[in-house]
């Protein structure tokens, strides 16, 4: 039986995990299908229709879709379930928000952040943030998976010629509200897709001194990352967040300034290609990923670095 | 108001767990254990709304071996009424504990239901969406901020854009973020009269609830190590590394 992916959009365009969920969702088998929930989302649905992979979309609309309540979209996805053996979405906060609410109702049992497709009733999927890997096999008729996103390619954005079909909306769940939506716009690239990440961390000591960092991230067209005792403090938002409980980077180079490397924001960035680790202490257990440590005192290291790069001139884009 | 919060007992987030010899899973023995650290947030958060005086009763419960009853004393320590054992053995997946928990606010009857976002065990992130959809009730995942108005909760959720906030009708359920507050220890005397608490002990078969696993595991395994790195001895050697070695700027 076929795939169903769920589609992640803000009603114009794909959210840039779709394009992972949809080759992970390749993985399993070649008939993928996508949905798209949402409200006057014509354009996302148009684009997902030309993804690779995807071989039909089905689109559901709304007014009541405008802001991706799960309450909402799951009773959508489990009238559609019937047809397919697997839904998949991506382990992020709008993966991991709706899944489990789908998987209930279809009495499932879900298995969630994959990173790995072994067979399709088989997966590897990260544990104890990180520091194991189950592989797991699922005995249920259905199964619901969410994707670990940086564990797979996106997917091409052109070359499909999928149909588009409309389904019927499901009735309003009218006992949540959606209220507003604080988002932090920037230029910077995605700190989820990005090619070099800069983090920082407690040693930053302010809010403030996270210039340094957002310089450095200038210099190298970097997204900008955080240790969960920075955003804790208040030096930057939630957003920035790597590590277990925050997002999962891959890039292919990530700069840890002024963490120390508790395991659980090593469990968001110790895949990454290269790992720079720029720390005071020399103990501190971010070394022991580190590709290339520096012990130095990051208020002098950073500046320098800055001048470096400048001498250099060649950044990659 | 009567909350309910549902507590883990996991590995500590401090031990650095190994992966057992013959790959069935990850040593246990002798490993410290303590409360999921989202859930001591989810208890908190209960313990100072009944504070200010907007909910009546704070019930703790817990789904797991007999020994799960530490967790369940902890979180009478730090301020709950009175809490609830359902006594399983092996594991338990998330859809069996949202069947049990199901059953359990059935008899309880609580306006709200709290618990961490997430186990830091199985990193599942599933138990509180999945009891949400079995009542057909509302679901706040990843609660930053929660403010009672109304008989209405309104909460900020963290979400990988930001920040965004929903309304939703009790009852309900919320699952908390690390951020929600910061929990208090439990003092001493706390300790000693938590130990008069009741604490209820069901047996998992009890509550006529098929929690046979759906998932078979067939291996657990040590990621793949990194390849020792080097301590580069200034800027200038950093910035020439990464150019000429790694290739990445």
């Amino acid at each position: 039986m076929s795939v169903l992916l769920i589609a992640e959009h803000n009603n114009k365009e794909l959210r840039p995990f779709t394009l992972n969920a949809a080759t992970a969702a390749s993985h399993i088998d070649n008939d993928v299908h996508a949905v798209i929930i949402g409200h006057n989302c014509e354009e996302a649905a148009k684009a997902l229709s030309k993804l690779e992979f995807i071989k039909k979309v089905i689109q559901v609309e709304a007014a009541y879709y405008e802001n991706f309540v799960a309450e909402n979209f799951a009773p959508v996805i489990v009238k559609l379930a019937d047809n397919y053996s697997h839904i998949i979405s991506s382990a992020n906060t709008f993966g991991k928000n709706l899944m489990p609410r789908i998987a209930a109702a279809l009495d499932t049992s879900q298995i969630s952040d994959i990173t790995k497709v072994i067979a399709p009733d088989t997966f590897l999927r990260p544990i104890y943030a990180g520091n194991a890997f189950a592989t797991v096999k699922s005995k249920d008729a259905k199964k619901c998976v969410t994707i670990r996103p940086t564990s797979f390619d996106a997917c091409e954005s052109t070359g499909g010629s999928a149909s588009i079909e409309k389904a019927e909306a499901s009735e309003e769940f009218s006992k949540t509200k959606f209220v507003k939506r604080e988002e932090v716009k920037s230029d910077r690239p995605e700190l989820g897709t990005a090619r070099v990440v800069v983090s920082g961390g407690r040693g930053m000591q302010s809010g403030d001194n996270f210039k340094l960092i957002t310089s450095l991230a200038d210099k190298l067209n970097a997204a900008i990352g955080a240790s969960r005792a920075a955003v804790d403090a208040g030096y930057i938002s939630n957003d920035h967040q790597v590590g277990q409980t925050g997002k999962v980077v891959v890039p292919d180079l990530y700069i840890a300034v002024g963490i120390s490397g508790a395991i659980q924001h090593l469990a968001g960035m110790k895949e990454s290609k290269v790992i720079v680790a720029i720390n005071k202490d020399g103990e501190a257990p971010i070394f022991s990923v580190a590709d290339y440590g520096l012990e130095a005192d990051l208020f002098e290291a950073v500046p320098q670095f800055l001048e470096e790069l400048n001498k250099l001139n060649t950044i990659q884009k | 108001m009567k909350i309910l919060v549902a507590v883990k007992r996991v590995i500590d987030y401090n031990v650095q767990i190994r992966v057992k010899e013959d790959n069935s899973g990850v040593v246990t023995d002798n490993v410290k254990m303590s409360t999921n650290p989202p859930d001591d947030n989810a208890i908190e958060e209960a313990v100072k709304i009944k504070e200010a005086g907007k909910a009546t009763e704070v019930v703790a419960v817990s789904i797991g071996e007999e020994k799960a009853q530490e967790t369940v004393r902890k979180a009478l320590a730090v301020g709950a009424d009175r809490g609830i054992l359902v006594k399983t053995e092996g594991v338990v997946e998330p859809l069996s504990v949202s069947k049990l928990l199901q059953k359990i606010v059935e008899k309880e009857k609580p306006d709200l239901v709290f618990m961490g976002k997430q186990a830091i065990d199985d990193d599942c992130n599933q138990t509180g969406q999945m009891l949400s959809a079995l009542l057909n009730w509302p679901q706040a995942t990843f609660a930053s901020k929660i403010e009672i108005k109304d008989g209405k909760l309104e909460v900020t959720r963290e979400i990988d854009e930001g920040l965004e906030t929903i309304e939703i009708n009790v009852p309900a359920i919320v699952t908390c973020d690390l951020r929600l507050n910061e929990p208090r220890y439990a003092s001493l005397p706390n300790i000693m009269k938590a130990k008069k608490k009741p604490i209820e002990q069901l047996n998992a078969s009890d509550l006529g609830v098929d929690i046979s696993p759906r998932i078979e595991q067939i291996k657990v395994e040590e990621p793949p190590k990194r390849k020792a790195g080097i301590k580069v001895s200034s800027v200038s050697e950093l910035v020439q590394k990464l150019k000429n070695e790694a290739k990445v700027i």
